[in-house]
């Protein structure tokens, strides 16, 4: 059932597309250009008709699952619904037509748009001003730390770390890295929460940010929020909020009150802009008062009912990416906000909580459960408790996929061994939910009957199994001159 | 679903959250029907002027093309764009196979080793190829040569300062040089001796980074062809709509020994136990959720459906669809350089150089310019003094071939009068 490559399909002589012709009286580019400026070569791209080329990707899109078709419980990544509206906005010539260097009095429609989203994520977590420039969630946490640095330089003071939970998501301290950190991890304590002794003892005046996701990574909510806020603000530093949990408490309780000073939020998590697959997404960031003077430019300002880009601010980290951001990720964000509206919002995240509790209950006795509920979201299982029979949580995940679930984030968070983290979202029903803890139960008897069947699965998928460490040995031999096959990319036959 | 959980109310679900965090309500205003929501987007969206395609002569790494009516077809299926990131290869074959084709795409036509699943813009696909030349070299500055786009050498010092990186600006790199970056054709659309470039950048043990268009690669020597060691740009013309600036997608190429310093999502050919051929996300050990502080990069999201929209259109047009029309492009904006070049007060602000299908022009008075032009409908072109302050009264002009012959002779007629 798999499909071969495009460029494994290429004819030679299929129907090219019919293309106008140049209709002026100009010289050609070999006439003018010097022959080393121009390719001798054509590149080997493939050469299909278009029925070809729309069956091949109808093909290809068979293969995936996804949440249109799919139950996508992945942790941490919030997968609801996207909605059909949303993809209807951003496509309104209004919208997708505009050049980015128009002048400012014929964008007015969207820089409006920009100014009322900046508004309503402003409501959402508390905070004073926000930047839409960030094309993703880890780029708004560069962002965000850099705005940190800024503000302690400015201060006269050279803070070189960031405090970062053992169980963090891998771009926190990727982020603080990047960003000329260095990173230093705080433990988490057998409650699941953050050690405030560890804390403590962490903190110092050269610490520059603590990065948290509240709820954290293992769906639980760090009680001890306001005292984690006071001992970070006590030396001086800054707390930063990890926007990724964001669609546990909309409309019951904000970031900005909890003392976050600044925040990333997914607008690819919980605004329902679609992933693609792997992006794009956009990863705004909320900055309290404190950091507002060193978010990126431009901002958007509304003066006399006139709505402008602000290049002119002093103390600005500068453009984080070009232009004003996923500006098309945004038009599909607001026109979710728009039609949920703050009811709707707030309804959205306690049915989340509601359903990862409700589903938490039901596989509490199918899998280990290391950590009290309630759960905010999500929550993380445990499947150490198949390891007798030799079933690790790699294996549920396959189980799952064969049974026409999407797996769980699996071995995340790294404190939990065999980790299963589950996000149901509001998306979800009851019998979807019950569908599949029943699927999980099906998987845990597979476990003690059959566990050789569940190590092969999945079956019936376009693929099974696929050997990754292969894969790798491969590369290493390509990147060693051992072997002429890529690996990472087809490889014409120029002979 | 509160009784199988075993409490009264949600309320019994918040109790982690302290009392004095609740907030009464959202401050927002309650919800709308799909059609009232669509109704008050839609008159935003009548609050911006799009202009016609074959009216907009404007670019400065955002342009209109022709966008092959399957490239929507196909990204807007749900199996795409509701998917994630292919954590699952089983149940994720058709996107990794998607990017597994792009990332052939990008190698073939940058005529490197090999390039990755894709990055967010051209702006911070410069920065990470930056960061490549960085840790590979041991150097510490990066020399810009030339006209870069002036906001990829801002983002790109926005990283730098990061690192530790400086950005410096010339054509003489020295023995502290990390690499030489620019941009062919360059921000205002002139040819750079990319080739001269690679060799002084070579010369000095540095790295050189050509910053380049995909469809002038049709016509244009590719990076691999002249040296270079890692190609990075912007693929909003392979089939993107401008929409303001983004999403558009970055790409990054490079020499087989640069692999393991790329950013970003890498996917490679495996097989399973029956030997069936599958695609997996590979090399994660340079990335940020298995390396963590040490990871090449922090990205995570890239722009995926935007590499697929990009796939689509580059299989559609083909070598040749992309060379015809790269070819048209070039015959059209010299045809127009040449008509505005005889108008009383305007001259080719380089003419000493070549370009492909964009060009700098000085005029009279800009601003006026591109009022009239406006008052035609017609897009004009992009004034770069705001960037430049040796560039004053000069616009830069750019066709494809969605600029059609009448389109120029309206352009030509508006500003004449």
């Amino acid at each position: 059932m798999t499909e071969p490559l495009s460029f494994e399909k290429s004819r030679p002589n299929a129907y090219a597309p019919r293309l106008p012709d140049a209709d002026v009286t100009a010289p050609a580019a070999e006439e003018l250009l010097p022959r080393e400026l121009l390719r001798s070569r054509p590149p080997t791209l493939p050469r299909l008709s278009e029925p070809e080329v729309m069956r091949h990707y109808s093909k290809l899109a068979s293969m995936n699952y996804s949440i249109s078709e799919q139950f996508y419980p992945l942790g941490s990544c919030t997968m609801k619904y996207n909605p059909v509206a949303n993809e209807v906005a951003a496509a309104l010539p209004g919208f997708s037509a505009l050049h980015p260097y128009q002048e400012e009095e014929s964008v007015q429609g969207a820089l409006e748009l920009m100014w009322r989203l900046e508004q309503a994520l402003c409501a959402v977590v508390g905070v004073d001003r926000v930047t839409l420039q960030p094309a993703a969630g880890a780029h708004g946490e560069w962002t965000a730390l850099r705005m940190i640095q800024a503000f302690h330089r400015s201060r006269g003071e050279a803070r070189t770390e960031v405090l970062v939970p053992d169980s963090a998501h891998g771009t926190n301290p990727a982020s603080a890295a990047l960003s000329g950190f260095q990173v230093v991890e705080v433990a988490s304590a057998p409650n699941g929460r953050i050690s405030l002794a560890d804390l403590e003892s962490k903190l110092s005046s050269k610490v520059a940010a603590l990065m948290l996701t509240n709820p954290n990574t293992l769906g639980l909510f760090e009680r001890d929020i306001l005292d984690i806020a006071e001992l970070v603000h006590n030396t001086g530093a800054m707390l930063y909020y990890d926007g990724a949990n964001l669609n546990a408490f909309m409309g019951v309780c904000r970031p900005g009150d909890m003392g976050f000073d600044a925040v990333h939020m997914n607008l690819h998590k919980t605004f329902t802009t679609p992933h693609g697959g792997g992006g794009p997404g956009a990863g705004p960031v909320g900055v309290k008062a404190d950091l507002v003077p060193f978010l990126p430019t431009p901002t958007v300002e509304r003066m006399n009912g006139h709505l402008k880009l602000d290049f002119k601010r002093p103390q600005s980290i500068g453009r984080v990416r070009s232009f004003y951001g996923n500006f098309g990720m945004l038009v599909r964000a607001y026109t979710y906000i728009v039609a949920m509206g703050g009811d709707g919002l707030t309804q959205a995240s306690l049915d989340a909580v509601l359903s990862a509790n409700y589903l938490r209950k039901r596989v509490e006795g199918l899998l280990d459960m290391p950590h009290e509920g309630p759960c905010m979201h999500e929550f993380v299982a445990s499947a150490r408790n198949l390891a007798p029979d030799g079933i690790k949580a790699l294996d549920v995940a396959k189980g799952l996929l064969e049974r026409d679930f999407y797996a769980p984030t699996i071995y995340f968070p790294l404190v939990v061994p065999e980790a299963i983290m589950v996000e149901p979202t509001e998306t979800e029903s009851k019998p979807t939910l019950d569908a599949f803890a029943a699927a999980i139960a099906d998987i845990v008897r597979e476990a003690k009957e059959e566990p050789e069947n569940l190590h092969r699965a999945p079956h019936g998928l376009a693929v099974g199994r696929l050997d990754e460490v292969a894969t790798a040995r491969r590369i290493n031999a390509y990147l060693q001159g051992q072997s002429e096959d890529p690996i990472l990319r087809w490889k014409p036959d120029r002979n | 679903m509160l009784a199988a959980i075993g409490v009264d109310s949600m309320e019994g679900l918040l109790v982690d959250i302290p009392e004095s965090l609740r907030i009464p309500r959202l401050e927002l205003p309650n919800g709308l029907s799909e059609f009232e929501t669509m109704a008050q987007i839609a008159s935003l969206a009548a609050r911006n002027r799009a202009y016609a395609d074959r009216l907009t002569f404007r670019g400065g790494g955002v342009y209109r093309r022709f966008i092959p009516a399957a490239v929507a077809a196909v990204t807007s299926k749900p199996e795409f764009y509701t998917a994630y990131t292919p954590y699952q290869p089983e149940a994720s074959q058709g996107t990794l196979q998607a990017i597994y084709e792009f990332q052939t795409l990008i190698a073939e036509l940058t005529a490197l080793d090999v390039a990755n699943a894709s990055l967010y813009d051209g702006a911070t696909a410069v920065a990470e190829a930056a960061m490549m030349a960085h840790v590979h070299t041991g150097r510490n500055e990066v020399l810009v040569a030339g006209y870069l786009h002036p906001e990829y050498v801002e983002v790109l010092r926005g990283f730098g300062e990061g690192r530790g990186i400086k950005v410096k600006k010339g054509f003489e790199p020295t023995a502290k040089t990390a690499a030489v970056v620019f941009q062919q054709p360059d921000f205002l659309g002139l040819l750079v001796d990319a080739p001269d470039l690679t060799r002084r950048a070579h010369d000095v043990g540095a790295l050189a980074i050509a910053c380049v268009d995909p469809i002038s690669l049709a016509i244009l020597a590719p990076p691999g062809q002249y040296g270079a060691d890692i190609a990075v740009g912007e693929g909003q013309q392979l089939g993107l709509s401008p929409s303001y600036g983004g999403p558009h997608v970055g790409f990054v190429a490079c020499r087989k020994d640069l692999v393991r310093r790329l950013p970003g999502r890498l996917i490679g050919t495996s097989h399973d136990a029956e030997g069936r051929r599958g695609f997996v996300l590979t090399l994660t050990a340079r990335e940020q959720h298995i390396r963590r502080e040490k990871a090449t990069s922090n990205i995570c999201t890239n722009h995926s459906l935007c590499a697929l929209a990009a796939s689509v259109y580059m299989t559609y047009m083909g070598a040749e669809g992309m060379r015809h029309i790269a070819e048209v492009s070039f015959k059209r904006a010299h045809a127009l350089a040449d008509r505005l070049a005889r108008l009383p007060g305007w001259e080719l602000a380089f003419p000493d150089r070549q370009f492909l299908n964009e060009f700098p022009i000085r005029v009279p008075k800009a601003a006026v310019v591109n009022r009239k032009l406006a008052r035609k409908g017609i897009l004009g072109g992009l004034d770069v003094h705001r960037w430049f302050r040796e560039l004053n009264g000069v616009l830069t002009f750019t066709c494809t071939e969605v600029n059609d012959p009448d389109a120029l002779d309206e352009l030509v007629e508006a500003v004449s009068r």
